[in-house]
């Protein structure tokens, strides 16, 4: 033998190499600094939340008032973006429809996330589910999602919660695709073995070790379910399958600005192009966080 | 005596699933009958080529998978068959540690919480106690104490494989299964952690099962020796015995594949050749027949079985010196 391990001159060094110092500050600065797109994101749906949360105070007035004398007025001073077909301010009803979205995306995200994970993680942990909930779940992902969200607006009556309902079941079949896979090769890991031998039960083992590890991929995941479902919203609204139409949201207001598209193409044009910057918003801070979280989640997503 | 560990023709057949209704179609044979066990305070190695099976006696005698036959037994009371609320007791006794130190750790736990992690769950300490028993274990593997309050990550391979051996101390467990423990590591961080599991071992009376594919590194820590060659063990022997005068075709081949500090003490050199069968189709006979240089008709047909050649030594070929064929 070449090397003597126990009295050799290898292993001479006992203790280990001098630990590096902790240092936790100024953390989230390099952070943001690191992650331009996650900085710009971020920002433009701070600003976004901003207008919905203040939108009363932002120059608006109410947006279901009807003023037929000054309908379908050009945007000026008093009416920034002009008036629609019945005299109501554009501007006030693009602000409060940032309401609808926000709150139907960030819903969505937030019901199909956590239904989706249920789903994903009963299949990894229990195999005699696993085939029957992934068949139910291919199902449902085989039926385009606008289509399975007309069918279920077409079964309930039109509301703000039974949009968010018909979105998230469309939107929650690729969430659970995604946990289960996690969980499936997390299962594998040794630090998971590990606990199994050290004797954590189940519960806790889903708890301290495969959802933690989950968090990441469900996070990126969730902006882009808020990005779709917020299109989907405007979608149902604009076909009149979606939100009620008194209520102004992006896909109401574009509904109803459509018939006077070539005379007034502004009606629709400022809320599709807040719609576009949200979208784009969500989909860049996704993008950020994936690749700022784990590089190896780029290839599940 | 009773061993602390006791392994009686251990089987796991893995079910090939194929075809579109998922039936089984076939079986890996990955571990076939093996037979060990191991005294309070012992080593043990497990050696053999990879994919010969090792890892799953691990992790068969870790029940982190049941075993298809065979009885394990821990101080003479069975632990292959037992429900799962009795087994978590007696997991407490059982520890182990992997190979990948990068793996092995939770990314999202700091070291405190690892290490916790078994003595709370077998409800050993809480509080205060907790605390210094914590600080004990990360002294006993040489960390600093401020290791305690840093996420896995800050640390090297050396010293994270020293955090898995923490934790598999944590519960004062009595025997530590460790797989491919120190192959993921540089040589000389190797021979660091050698050294201190065999010095645990001395100041703790630790049992140890350490798989190894390296005959290297087992020579410097171990008190016996069990080859594996797909799913079987063909020999088991002493260190002594093992290394000077190993009788198994198949572990003659092993030692002469270990390199020697001095070149000029020429031996001689059996070099296998050949691919190992799968285990999904073992060959007949000795398993070994399709790469051993002294196979004869017999070794085709019966199957050898472990047979004692020596004092402290078994082994499973037909040949009585395995230097010279026999006369067919
Ligand atoms: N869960 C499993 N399902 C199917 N086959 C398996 C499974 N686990 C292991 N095997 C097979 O069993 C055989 C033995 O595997 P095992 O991991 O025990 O080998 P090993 O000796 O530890 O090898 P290595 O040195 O590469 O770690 C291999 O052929 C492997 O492919
Ligand atoms: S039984 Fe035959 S084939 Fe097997 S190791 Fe001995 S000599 Fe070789
Ligand atoms: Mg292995």
């Amino acid at each position: 033998m070449s090397t003597t391990y126990r009295q050799g001159t290898v292993a001479a060094v006992a203790l280990p190499d001098v630990l590096p110092p902790l240092v936790r500050r100024g953390r989230t600065r390099t952070f943001l600094r690191r992650h331009p797109t996650i900085a710009a994101g971020g920002a433009l749906i701070a600003l976004m939340l901003a207008i919905a949360v203040f939108a009363p105070w932002l120059g608006t007035v109410d947006p279901t008032a009807i003023d037929p004398i000054h309908r379908l007025a050009d945007p000026s001073a008093r009416h920034w973006f002009g008036t629609d077909m019945l005299g109501r301010d554009v501007w006030s009803r693009t602000l409060y429809g940032a309401r609808i979205s926000l709150l139907v995306g960030f819903s969505v995200a937030f019901c199909a996330g956590a239904a989706g994970t249920l789903v994903g993680v009963a299949a990894g942990f229990i195999r005699v589910l696993d085939g029957v909930l992934m068949r139910i779940m291919d199902g449902l992902m085989s039926i385009p999602p606008i289509l399975l969200a007309i069918a279920l607006m077409a079964l309930t009556r039109a509301s703000v919660q039974n949009v968010i309902f018909a979105i998230s079941v469309s939107e929650f079949p690729r969430v659970s695709r995604l946990v289960r896979g996690i969980v499936l090769s997390l299962r594998e890991q040794p630090f998971v073995e590990a606990a199994v031998a050290a004797g954590t039960r189940l519960p806790r083992i889903i708890l301290r070790h495969i959802l933690p590890n989950t968090v990441a991929a469900l996070l990126v995941q969730a902006t882009y379910t808020c990005a779709s479902a917020m299109i989907t919203e405007a979608i149902l609204s604009f076909i009149g399958a979606g939100t009620p139409p008194i209520i102004p949201s992006w896909g109401n207001i574009m509904a109803e600005g459509r018939a006077l598209w070539e005379i007034k193409p502004y009606i629709v044009f400022f809320p599709a192009f807040f719609l576009s910057v949200t979208v784009l918003a969500v989909n860049l801070l996704g993008d950020g966080l994936r690749d700022a979280l784990d590089p190896r989640l780029a290839k599940r997503l | 005596m009773i061993p602390l560990l006791e392994v009686t023709d251990l089987k796991k057949h893995f079910p090939i699933r194929g075809g579109v209704l998922g039936r089984v179609t076939n079986h890996v044979y990955a571990v076939d009958g093996v037979s060990f066990d191991i005294a309070r305070g012992e080593t043990l190695s497990l050696v053999g080529e990879s994919g010969c099976g090792k890892s799953t006696v691990g992790r068969a005698v870790l029940r982190l998978i049941a075993p298809t036959a065979g009885e394990v037994r821990l101080d003479g009371e069975r632990i292959d068959n037992l429900p799962a609320a009795q087994l978590r007791r007696l997991r407490q006794r059982v520890q182990v540690v992997f190979q990948d130190p990068f793996s092995s750790l939770s990314p999202r736990q700091k070291v405190r919480e690892i290490i916790a992690e078994p003595i709370v769950n077998f409800g050993l300490a809480r509080g205060a106690a907790l605390e210094s028993r914590i600080a004990g274990l990360l002294e006993k593997v040489r960390l600093p104490r401020d290791a305690m309050d840093r996420y896995p990550h800050e640390f090297s391979g050396g010293q994270r494989q020293r955090i898995c051996i923490a934790r598999a101390l944590a519960p004062d467990p009595d025997l530590i299964v460790c797989d491919e423990a120190v192959s993921a590591l540089d040589v000389s961080v190797k021979a660091q952690i050698v050294n201190l599991l065999a010095e645990l071992q001395d100041a703790l009376g630790l049992a140890l099962l350490f798989i190894s594919h390296d005959l290297a590194i087992v020579e410097h820590l171990t008190h016996r020796v069990a080859v594996m060659y797909l799913g079987k063990i063909v020999e088991v022997a002493d260190r002594r015995t093992l290394f000077s005068r190993a009788h198994h075709p198949y572990t003659r081949a092993l030692l002469s594949a270990v390199p020697v500090p001095d070149p000029a003490a020429k031996r001689q050199r059996m070099i296998l050749t050949g691919d190992v069968p799968s285990p999904i189709h073992p060959p007949s006979g000795c398993r070994f027949h399709t790469r051993c240089p002294f196979a004869f008709d017999r070794c085709r047909t019966e199957e050898p079985v472990l047979r004692r050649v020596a004092e402290g030594q078994v082994s499973a070929c037909h040949l009585d010196v395995p230097d010279a064929p026999a006369a067919a």
